[in-house]
């Protein structure tokens, strides 16, 4: 199989602050095909921009600690020195934000930006580059595209805006296009009409996308493939189908069950997640979802959980939980039935000890032995508590 | 414009069916003014007309697009803006046009929640004077150890801990300062509470806590909420009916039940087919009915049925030129539309409608 488009291996991202250090992204790894489109789920503050930003060349502040390594078409770009980084940004990898008002300059007719984006990568002339940006215009869709070239941003309405930004960012064909929550500020009307144009422009052109948002609903009509980061982890990974049809991380489970949804009974409950994400300072002990999981066990304050294959025979599903697999198996089965967490933790008996071959780390996975783990961790578990006091509304 | 307005109650449990607020022919035009003298040359028509009545002890959603006037409308019912037209009753007496002075007693029992929890709390206050304030503006809790005790009592019935009273908001996160912002609002005992986009600032773990406290909040002390959100599936979770709002008009009214099993109103199709779906199997098989084009401007609105200029079912010469009325639909929805969408349209464009 060809060189995937983009490899991203053990990136972490720390921030020296006067607090401490922030561990932004914490060791993540995940790669993008060539047209294909990845989603990256979390909430504020799990990683999900920071990583992205760092795939660009946009967070090398001098307080950032970088490493890992990020792969763009064979080229390191975390080794990349700056004039190389400025070729590629907006030329092979393009981004969108999610503030179309403030990602454009507001004293600059719209031609003239897109003019620039393209001069500052091709040599052509100004008129060449000012018929690429009309034929830009009119690919996003929008009417009379020639005339509207000599308008300013605030004449255009939101949508408009961020049809604009996405034709700045197509402009130079990138192989790589990064979203990051691009419809968060929009009508749902209008996100539909921006989703729509992105999917028709992956397959027209070809591009890769990378789609980062928190809004579930936004990655199942977008994505194939699915990232779910949280504390600067990916947590759970797996196709769209897996991660929406049978997610085995209990963070993933919490996000499904506390948004409202139009397809399921008007009446369902919904299910918070208690607390609230954790600091990137102080990093909870153990697996750090711990004091938010309404299946946790003492050991699991102690162990920090790996990605490792869910143990569900899908290949490309892999989860840093603890839980051994049967368990989440049957707990995902008892909550999808419409049970509440605690009637899940009532059904279905979970271990003390037994542990999942994340415990281990990856490469330790052959051996998914509880009675080992317990060992590992020195056997001292408090056998009998609970541990289910941690999370309190 | 007659409306037919008996048909609102529908979809309602009988106890709840007397009103609380009744709004008719509610209007607020903004002025456009221009030139060295400022002379008015048009109007932002915001609201435009707009009839429905709020229940007591129900959650009534407001839904449309940025624009549609959803927010001026409630800004309207607590008085917060001066109507340029028609009437708010409230409780038998009609408060459009009252003076700051007469509305005074009247504003403990109307509060707000707002979206923003950052810029809605004063900084520099600590929580308890923020949620205190409301006791010290209408002199109720004149005593400050007896005010301080209620205080910390709301704190503990939104999810607050008491001791935090001396704490400033920016010690909190969002969704507690979401709590904060509650607290506040529910200080007085109101009968109704607006709450205009309480979540969406929120991350998405933490909106239904926000959600669910409200819910409970309502349950406890028999609140009235009108609640305004762009977020269709929020407000199908939340509210128990919802007029949908276009161009400063209600195009459609119907209990969530119906609105969402069956929406009338080509608009409201719109709405519901353009909300994303947390499930990549039903969105792949979905016909996304894509709305053209952006919400015309509110100062020069299309003629007849607003929604002509974007409607898939237009029919030149009768919506351009005759305005629909908000009447009953088949299935018990209140829709403004000469062709509302039959159940086949339904089927094909809302997968989510059958849910």
């Amino acid at each position: 199989m060809a060189q995937p488009l983009l490899e991203v291996k053990d990136l972490s991202v720390h921030f020296e602050t006067e607090d401490g250090l922030v561990r932004a992204v914490d060791g993540i790894s995940y790669t993008v095909e060539r047209g294909r489109a990845l989603g990256i789920v979390g909430e504020s503050g799990s990683g999900k921009s920071v990583s992205s930003m760092t795939v660009m060349g946009l967070s090398r502040a001098s307080n950032a600690r970088i490493s890992g390594q990020i792969l763009f078409d064979g080229k390191d770009l975390l080794n990349a020195s700056e004039q190389e980084m400025r070729r590629i940004r907006g030329g092979e990898i393009a981004m969108i934000f999610q503030d179309p008002l403030s990602s454009l300059h507001p004293f600059y007719k719209i031609g003239d930006q897109l003019i620039e984006a393209h001069r500052s990568h091709n040599d052509v002339s100004k008129a060449q580059a000012r018929d690429r940006a009309a034929e830009m215009l009119g690919l996003v869709g929008i009417p009379d595209p020639r005339g509207r070239l000599d308008s300013y941003p605030h004449e255009f309405s939101g949508g408009m805006r961020q049809r604009v930004m996405i034709a700045m960012a197509l402009i130079n064909d990138p192989k790589l296009l990064i979203a990051d929550e691009p419809t968060t500020a929009l009508d749902v009307t209008v996100q539909a009409q921006i989703l729509e144009l992105i999917q028709r422009l992956q397959s027209e052109l070809d591009t890769a996308v990378v789609m980062i948002t928190h809004d579930l609903g936004v990655v199942a009509e977008v994505t194939e493939e699915i990232v779910v980061m949280y504390a600067g982890r990916i947590v759970e990974h797996g196709s769209a189908e897996t991660i929406f049809g049978a997610p085995q991380h209990p963070y993933t489970w919490g996000l499904l069950r506390s948004i409202p949804r139009l397809d399921t009974p008007r009446d369902q409950e919904l299910v918070p997640i208690y607390g609230r994400p954790p600091s990137l300072i102080n990093r909870p002990t153990g697996c750090a979802f711990h004091p938010r999981c309404p299946y946790v066990r003492e050991a699991h304050k102690r162990v920090d959980p790996e990605l490792a294959p869910a143990g569900n025979g899908d290949d490309g599903h892999t989860v840093a939980c603890l839980l051994p697999a049967k368990t989440r198996q049957a707990l995902w089965g008892a909550l999808s039935a419409g049970s509440s967490p605690e009637e899940a933790r009532e059904e279905v008996p979970i271990p003390e000890h037994e542990m999942s071959p994340s415990a281990h780390g990856a490469t330790d996975a052959a051996t998914p032995t509880g009675a080992a783990a317990v060992e590992e961790d020195g056997g001292a578990v408090a056998a009998g508590s609970s541990g289910e006091e941690t999370h309190g509304a | 414009m007659s409306v037919s307005i008996e048909q609102q109650g529908q979809g309602q449990p009988a106890a709840a069916r007397e009103p609380l607020v009744q709004v008719r022919g509610l209007e607020m035009h903004f002025p456009i003014r221009a030139g060295f003298f400022q002379r008015q040359v048009g109007a932002v028509r915001a609201v435009d007309g707009v009839d429905f009545d709020v229940m007591r002890g129900e959650t009534l959603g407001l839904v449309g697009e940025s624009g549609c006037g959803k927010s001026t409308t409630a800004r309207l019912i607590t008085r917060l803006l001066d109507p340029t037209g028609g009437s708010i009753t409230w409780e038998g007496q009609d408060i459009a046009r009252m003076s700051r002075r007469q509305l005074k007693p009247l504003r403990r029992e109307m509060q707000m929640i707002f979206q923003d929890p950052y810029s809605s709390l004063n900084p520099r206050k600590t929580v308890g004077s923020i949620i205190g304030e409301p006791f010290v503006i209408h002199g109720v809790e004149k005593d400050e150890r007896r005010r301080k005790a209620r205080v910390q009592e709301l704190m503990g019935q939104v999810g607050l801990n008491p001791e935090h009273y001396n704490r400033l908001p920016h010690q909190f996160s969002g969704g507690q300062r979401q709590r904060i912002g509650v607290a506040r609002a529910i200080a007085l005992k109101p009968k109704l509470v607006v709450a205009d986009e309480p979540v969406s600032a929120l991350d998405v773990s933490i909106q239904a806590q926000v959600l669910n406290l409200l819910r409970d909040l309502q349950k406890e002390l028999g609140l009235t909420i009108i609640f305004i959100a762009h977020d269709l599936s929020v407000v199908r979770h939340t509210c128990d009916r919802v007029a949908v709002m276009y161009l400063g008009k209600i195009v459609e009214l119907a209990s969530s039940e119906d609105l969402y099993a069956h929406p009338r109103h080509p608009y409201t199709g719109a709405l519901l087919s353009a909300v994303p779906v947390p499930d990549p199997r039903m969105a792949r098989g979905k016909q996304r009915q894509v709305l053209g084009g952006d919400v015309p401007s509110p100062s020069n609105p299309p003629k007849a049925c607003r929604f002509h200029t974007r409607c898939a079912k237009f029919v030149d010469g009768h919506c351009n030129v005759e305005e629909p009325l908000l009447e009953a639909k088949e299935g018990g929805n209140v829709a403004a539309c000469h062709y509302p969408l039959t159940d086949q349209e339904i089927a094909e464009r809302v997968p989510t409608a059958a849910a």
